[in-house]
């Protein structure tokens, strides 16, 4: 073996250790890393109990209410497969919109309502002109029909 | 085949770099140019609004290629890095050198684009989450390595710390790029990937790739130009130095 390749495999070797290393302790922190968490995760009891958190998913449709003062904002935050309601006072972000992707922090009350204290929108990687999502919405809704 | 490979390894040296790197910045400058005149006329004047965030997404022109070439030149740079731990030759631990302060300014860029495209979009400039905070994580490495060379006199030992921080930093690229795979982020998901087709409108991804090759041919000539002034730097009391027309004067 010459000293190159004895070096190479030193350098091989480190790499696979520390690549190791890293995979098993993003593993470790796996929980810790979690930005938000589901309404499935949470109705699960993963979320942390009294602490603040994050709640994400989509925003219900049609379960948007605003309160008399038109600061007061209440939604439900769905996974389709369980949904929790927030409560938010404050100004929303512009791309929040019902169907859509938000992530909400704050405490999850006793009553199972989750009152936040930051609303962010979470949006989604497709990007299209307005007529290509009008196209793709009227064959959302074609195939809807077909269903039922 | 052997008299390739006596060719490439020919070019290893300083000496026969200096002057071939000299001939090709003049090329990678000239398809900046056209790459970025034609990018930015799609990215401004072609490219047609998006559905859900309106004008507002076009910073993606500028986010997404510096971000690309973030992780890119970092991976670029540990190759050379490794190369020189392993082969013990001069010029790769310069073109790692070479190859940080653009890397760093890739990284910066995309961390900035970043926020001003978050705070209306999502509602913030910054957020902990995986995908940001890992890129940070690559900006500060590439500072770390430009403090650590700078900090060591010996050229030659600068190169070989560096070496080893940046082959241990590069745990850090997978994490980025998959970060929004594995865990829970409030950045979205990729739109262009290898394993499916782009989720986005033909133009909006031909201006895209334009820029990212525009940014990549910049990257390409800046750190040409840049190893040329390390050689320049480190060789100086060599005779073929002393020899250049351009130092005459």
């Amino acid at each position: 073996m010459k000293p190159r390749h004895k070096r190479f495999a030193l350098i091989g070797g480190g790499l696979a250790v520390l690549g190791l290393a890293a995979a098993l302790v993003l593993n470790a922190f796996q929980s810790n890393l979690v930005f938000f968490f589901t309404p499935t995760q949470i109705a699960a009891g993963e979320a942390p109990k009294g602490k603040a958190f994050r709640i994400g998913g989509l925003v219900k449709d049609g379960s948007l209410k605003r309160q008399p003062d038109g600061l007061t904002v209440q939604f439900i935050v769905t996974d389709t497969a369980k949904e929790f309601p927030v409560a938010y006072t404050g100004i929303l972000p512009d791309l929040f919109r019902e169907g859509k992707g938000v992530v909400a922090q704050g405490k999850l009350g006793e009553n199972g309502l989750f009152t936040a204290s930051e609303v962010l929108a979470k949006h989604d990687e497709n990007y299209m002109p307005p007529e290509a999502q009008h196209a793709v919405d009227e064959a959302h809704k074609a195939a809807k029909t077909v269903k039922q | 085949m052997s008299n390739r490979i006596v060719n490439w390894f020919k070019f290893a040296s300083p000496q026969t770099f200096y002057p071939l790197a000299g001939k090709m910045i003049p090329w990678f400058w000239a398809l900046t140019a056209v790459f970025g005149l034609v990018g930015l006329y799609i990215g401004f004047f072609v490219a047609p609004t998006d559905a859900q965030q309106g004008e507002g997404y076009r910073i993606i022109f500028i986010h997404v290629p510096a971000s690309w070439l973030s992780m890119f030149i970092y991976l670029i740079m540990a190759f050379w890095a490794a190369l020189g731990l392993g082969f013990n030759t001069r010029l790769s631990g310069m073109m790692a050198s070479a190859l940080a302060p653009t890397g760093a300014l890739m990284a910066f860029l995309s961390l900035w684009t970043g926020a001003l495209w978050g705070k209306p979009m999502w509602g913030t400039w910054w957020v902990w989450d995986a995908r940001l905070t890992s890129e940070l994580i690559l900006f500060f490495l590439y500072l770390g390595f430009i403090a650590l060379q700078s900090a060591i006199d010996d050229a030659r030992r600068a190169d070989k710390a560096g070496a080893v921080l940046a082959l241990v930093g590069v745990a850090n690229i997978p994490i980025i790029y998959f970060s929004v795979k594995w865990w829970n982020t409030l950045h979205q998901g990729a739109s262009v990937s290898l394993t499916r087709s782009p989720s986005m409108a033909q133009t909006m991804l031909w201006g895209m790739l334009l820029m990212a090759l525009a940014f990549w041919m910049y990257s390409i000539a800046v750190s040409l130009t840049r190893v040329r002034a390390i050689i320049l730097e480190r060789e100086r009391h060599a005779g073929w130095v002393e020899e250049l027309k351009e130092l005459k004067s």
